[in-house]
């Protein structure tokens, strides 16, 4: 059985349709995986039950010849999008007890395409955070060790650590996940496998639980650049409930995957060489530019002026916007209530036990930089800051194809290293916000192991709505980097 | 000019002098639509609590707003409607706050960027002339649910039938003067939202709601601090509140207070305006762009098409009213306030063959048939005698079959059984004698009988001269043709 974990999502999908293995049998092995890997703390909620009864009808129609681009293949779902009779947490207290009637556009679109549901993964409450160390549920565990250091548990990285975990531990053949500031690259990069961000606007919101509505957008983790390329076509498409989603056709994103980058220009931007980056770091990413170049890349160098000022903005415009999002959890209609003696004192209850720290913290930052007197000098700022980023960007594609450039300033951090410091914490999405910002898409990559062992990513950011030739410069970095290192914890399985 | 205005301005007399007040209204009208602004949920009144709400409106967790066009075209049509200035581009931003009966923890507003900018009201003066009153803008924006607090003895239940229905809030200068001019804007406003059909204007079921600002100034003197007097449901509550807020705010000034910038509420009960929260308590609302909403971009031309294809207006209407068909300003305003009214007298005056004459129409209608609806409390719709019967009776009036005084007791009876005036007029035999004949012989009969009083009106006592039509009319039952009458009793008094 073993070898079967071993295919990824293009392979699996191909031994299923070839009738080499049945779904059933794919779903079964990563059922029994998810049980030898429960340490990860991957998931929130394993749905065995569906999950086999989906294996079992996708079986029946692959049987036929029958059966859509996903059919049979087991995913996990961050535990942010909202999933119908099935306990949806974001993980958070105060979501307790919740149960959507209803399915979120995104997984709707992966089970009408054939995807098997084998549960919810793991994040930081409500997405806030870069570690998975601010769920209620406990911290997602990186599957990968510090050379010499078997004992020291890692963070997989944030918000969408659990769902990093389970597909580097191989607890999922692939998952969702969703990116505000970061939340897929930065763990994509954390453990080794591939993350993408598309453009804002690619996949609808609708069903996924709000944390900065500008900023949000769903995208897939996968083992490889054509995996997560397979999954994005299962996700993404124009959807009228959600007024911000794109109406564009939706291009078959594993075509031309291995066009190769003859021709491309990819720019490199001097700003994002920033003060006190480790030399691995930046070694890493200097070898990335010679890849893409030996290629046939043409590298460019770029100027994203206002980068320095992305880190900043973003902590403004995301707390803003959670703030006002948050404010629906108030014990009223659905999850956690805390009685008291009035209906504020409900609210202030309710509230105050049902958010932990880090989402406390960035309300109470939300509402600071919205109150009046503040908001010209904090939201309205910040506001402008980014439409020079964007702009910036916008600039530099005129000149390149693609940019490249670290996912993060470092590798993975033990549990519990950066949590007295927000600040610090925070910095972990310097490469990554400016692109959550401009709202473009970007894709991270792993291209190496850093001095303690552990995988280093590289990110690929491109033109709006171009997820396209962001993937097929992404498979090039790919294949040059030939990363194949697995976490220890693989090892025989 | 001047003298004459403040000779007829409303004044409160205070004890250091006239007091001017000085009001603006906000008026928020509940859109006519078939769902709400941002779901799919029926707008329907009166179904039962909780019937009518979906995800979006109870605010499940990652639900979106959807903007409702037609919604949006309810609005530009309101706009065209107040000559205002459409805004090709608008905003909806979020308006923060925690209450049980807002799910979202935030209204969905329109902020900086309304759709609809400057306009004006046209009010309609009782000396038949008008007055300008500004618009200083509509926007559009989501109502609350609502709290139920007399189900329970300590808890609130809440209703969410009403959460996310779209209101339009219209928002005048700060052009008005007196509580009556007031009552008239708010009239005009909802004549013109009916006549349009964005809004049914009814202000018991809550689909038209005021908020009033209030201050006090001497004349001539800059704008005084003004109080929000929030929710007033009732014209005559609006005229009440404002009157008892001025004496209120004149008080506390001339014993050298100074007002508070506050949000008040109007007790009717009492008729009083109470302290609801000081500027001090007011809520940071905390508005910023509704980040799940993209601008609201509107197509130029189809606010052309929206235009082309608004209604006659009753300002428009009111002049055709008073040039085709002579009536004056304040008949031509009175029968057009109400789509309905206006039709209806069309009705008549179109009927018949274009014999009726249109002011003895405007005569019926708003003397004999609005005094009739008024005392069996009825409406137009509800009337017993339909436009087509009124213009029958006309008829009979018109070419001589009945008298005036006959026709009004047809009337009556009309109102009363709902059959038509031909019929009634047959039955009871009301056929105005024009017999010269029969007339001369109830004449003679009159004069026998009282012979001495022939005596005194031929010795110089002309006054009687009505007695014998009195008695000769009496006698005919009413249905003798008086102008025959006339004409006879003169020739054989004169005899």
């Amino acid at each position: 059985m073993a070898g079967i974990l071993d295919l990824d999502l293009v392979a699996a999908r191909d031994a299923l349709r070839a009738r080499e293995i049945s779904s059933t049998e794919l779903t079964s092995a990563y059922l029994a995986r998810i049980e030898a890997t429960r340490d990860l703390n991957a998931y929130i909620t394993v749905t065995a039950d569906k999950a086999l009864a989906m294996a079992a009808a996708s079986d029946e129609k692959l049987e036929k010849g029958e059966g859509g681009p996903l059919e049979g293949l087991p995913i996990a779902v961050k535990d942010l999008f909202c999933t119908e009779g099935v306990p949806t947490t974001a993980a958070s207290h105060i979501l307790d007890g919740f149960e959507p009637t209803y399915e979120s556009t995104v997984t709707a679109k992966l089970w009408d395409a054939g995807a098997v549901m084998l549960g919810k993964t793991n994040l930081d409450e409500f997405a806030m955070g870069s570690s998975n160390e601010t769920s209620y549920y406990g911290p997602a565990v990186n599957p990968w060790r510090a050379t010499g250091d078997a004992d020291t548990r890692l963070v997989p990285g944030g918000s969408s650590g659990g769902s990093a975990a389970a597909v580097a531990g191989w607890a999922a053949l692939a998952a969702t996940g969703t990116d505000t500031g970061g939340s897929i690259r930065q763990p994509a990069g954390f453990t080794g496998i591939v993350g993408m961000r598309p453009s804002y606007g690619r996949c609808s919101r609708w069903g996924i639980v709000a944390f900065a509505s500008s900023l949000d957008q769903a995208g897939p983790l996968a083992r490889t650049v054509a995996d997560a390329a397979l999954l994005l076509s299962g996700m993404a498409g124009h959807d009228p409930k959600d007024s911000t989603s794109a109406p564009l056709p939706v291009p078959d994103f594993s075509a031309g995957l291995e066009d190769g980058v003859k021709g491309l220009r990819i720019g490199v931007p001097r700003e994002f060489r920033i003060d006190g980056m480790p030399a691995e770091i930046a070694a890493l990413w200097a070898q990335g530019v010679e890849w893409l170049k030996d290629a046939g890349a043409e590298i460019v160098d770029i100027s994203l002026p206002h980068t320095p000022y992305a880190l900043p903005t973003y902590y403004i415009i995301a707390p803003a916007e959670a703030s006002s999002n948050l404010a629906r959890y108030d014990g009223v209609r659905y999850g956690l209530r805390v009685d008291g003696d009035s209906l504020a004192e409900m609210y202030a209850n309710t509230r105050g036990e049902g958010f932990g720290a880090e989402v406390q913290r960035r309300i109470l930052t939300g509402t600071y930089v919205l109150s009046a007197g503040y908001y010209d000098a904090y939201y309205r700022k910040a506001q402008r800051v980014r439409t020079l980023i964007r702009r910036d960007y916008d600039q530099a594609f005129e000149k390149v194809d693609a940019i490249l450039a670290p996912t993060s300033p470092s590798d993975a951090f033990p549990i519990g290293a950066n949590e007295s410091d927000p600040v610090k914490m925070y910095l972990n999405d310097v490469f990554t916000v400016p692109l959550n910002l401009a709202g473009l898409p970007g894709i991270s990559v792993p291209a190496g192991l850093s001095a303690r062992g552990l995988p280093l990513g590289l990110q690929v950011m491109g033109p709006m709505f171009e997820e396209a030739k962001l993937l097929r410069v992404a498979r090039a970095l790919e294949r040059a980097a030939a990363f194949t290192a697995r976490p220890a914890m693989l090892e025989g399985v | 000019m001047a003298e004459q205005d403040s000779a007829q301005a409303y004044r409160i007399q205070g004890e250091t002098g006239a007091w001017e007040v000085v009001i603006g209204l906000e008026v928020h009208a509940q859109v006519v639509s078939k769902s709400k602004l941002f779901s799919g949920a029926s707008t329907t009144f009166g179904a039962e609590p909780n019937a009518q709400v979906s995800l979006v409106d109870a605010a499940m967790p990652g639900m979106l707003p959807v903007i409702n066009r037609q919604c949006v075209e309810q609005a530009v049509r309101t706009g065209l409607a107040l000559e205002a200035r459409i805004n090709e581009v608008s905003v909806f931003d979020r308006k923060n706050y925690f209450y049980a009966d807002l799910p979202q923890g935030y209204q969905i507003s329109q902020f900086q960027q309304p759709i609809v900018g400057e306009g004006v009201v046209h009010l309609d003066l009782e000396d038949g002339r008008t007055r300008a009153v500004g618009i200083e803008r509509l926007h559009l924006e989501q109502d609350a649910g609502k709290s139920l607090h007399d189900q329970h003895p300590s808890k609130s239940y809440i209703d969410l039938n009403r959460s996310g229905v779209a209101l339009m809030e219209i928002v005048s200068k700060p052009d008005l003067r007196s509580p009556e001019e007031t009552a008239a804007y708010i009239r005009k406003l909802r004549s013109i939202l009916r006549y349009i059909g964005t809004c049914d204007g009814n202000m018991q079921e809550g689909s038209m709601r005021c908020d009033v600002n209030v201050s006090v100034r001497k004349p001539g003197d800059g704008l005084g601090t003004r109080c929000e007097i929030k929710n007033v449901n009732s014209i005559r509550f609006v005229q009440q509140a404002i009157e008892y807020e001025a004496r209120r705010q004149i008080e506390i000034l001339e014993s050298g207070g100074s007002i508070d910038q506050e949000t008040r509420l109007f007790d009717a009960n009492r008729g009083e305006t109470r302290s609801m929260r000081s500027k001090e308590e007011a809520h940071d609302y905390r508005y910023f762009p509704d980040p799940d909403l993209l601008p609201l971009v509107l197509d130029p031309a189809r606010i052309a098409e929206l235009k082309a294809a608004l209604p006659e207006l009753p300002d428009a209407r009111k002049a055709r009213f008073a040039s085709e068909y002579g009536l004056s300003l304040y008949d031509a305003a009175t029968l057009t306030e109400e789509r309905a009214t206006a039709d209806w007298y069309e009705v008549v005056v179109k009927g018949g063959g274009g014999r009726r004459d249109p002011k003895i129409a405007a005569n019926w209608v708003t003397s004999e048939l609005f005094g009739a609806l008024n005392k069996a409390g009825l409406d137009l719709a509800d009337s017993p005698v339909s436009a087509d019967a009124l213009g029958g009776l006309m008829d009979l009036l018109g070419d001589g079959t009945i008298s005036g005084r006959i026709a009004k007791d047809v009337f009556a009876e009309m109102f009363e059984t709902g059959k038509d005036a031909a019929t009634i007029v047959e039955e009871k035999g009301l056929r105005q004698v024009s017999d010269t004949g029969a007339i001369e012989a109830i004449v003679d009969a009159v004069l026998a009988e009282n012979q001495d009083k022939v005596a005194e009106y031929r010795g110089g006592k002309d006054k009687l001269f009505g007695f014998f039509v009195g008695q000769t009319m009496k006698r005919s039952g009413g249905k003798a043709n008086p102008g025959m009458v006339n004409e006879l009793l003169k020739a054989k008094l004169a005899g």
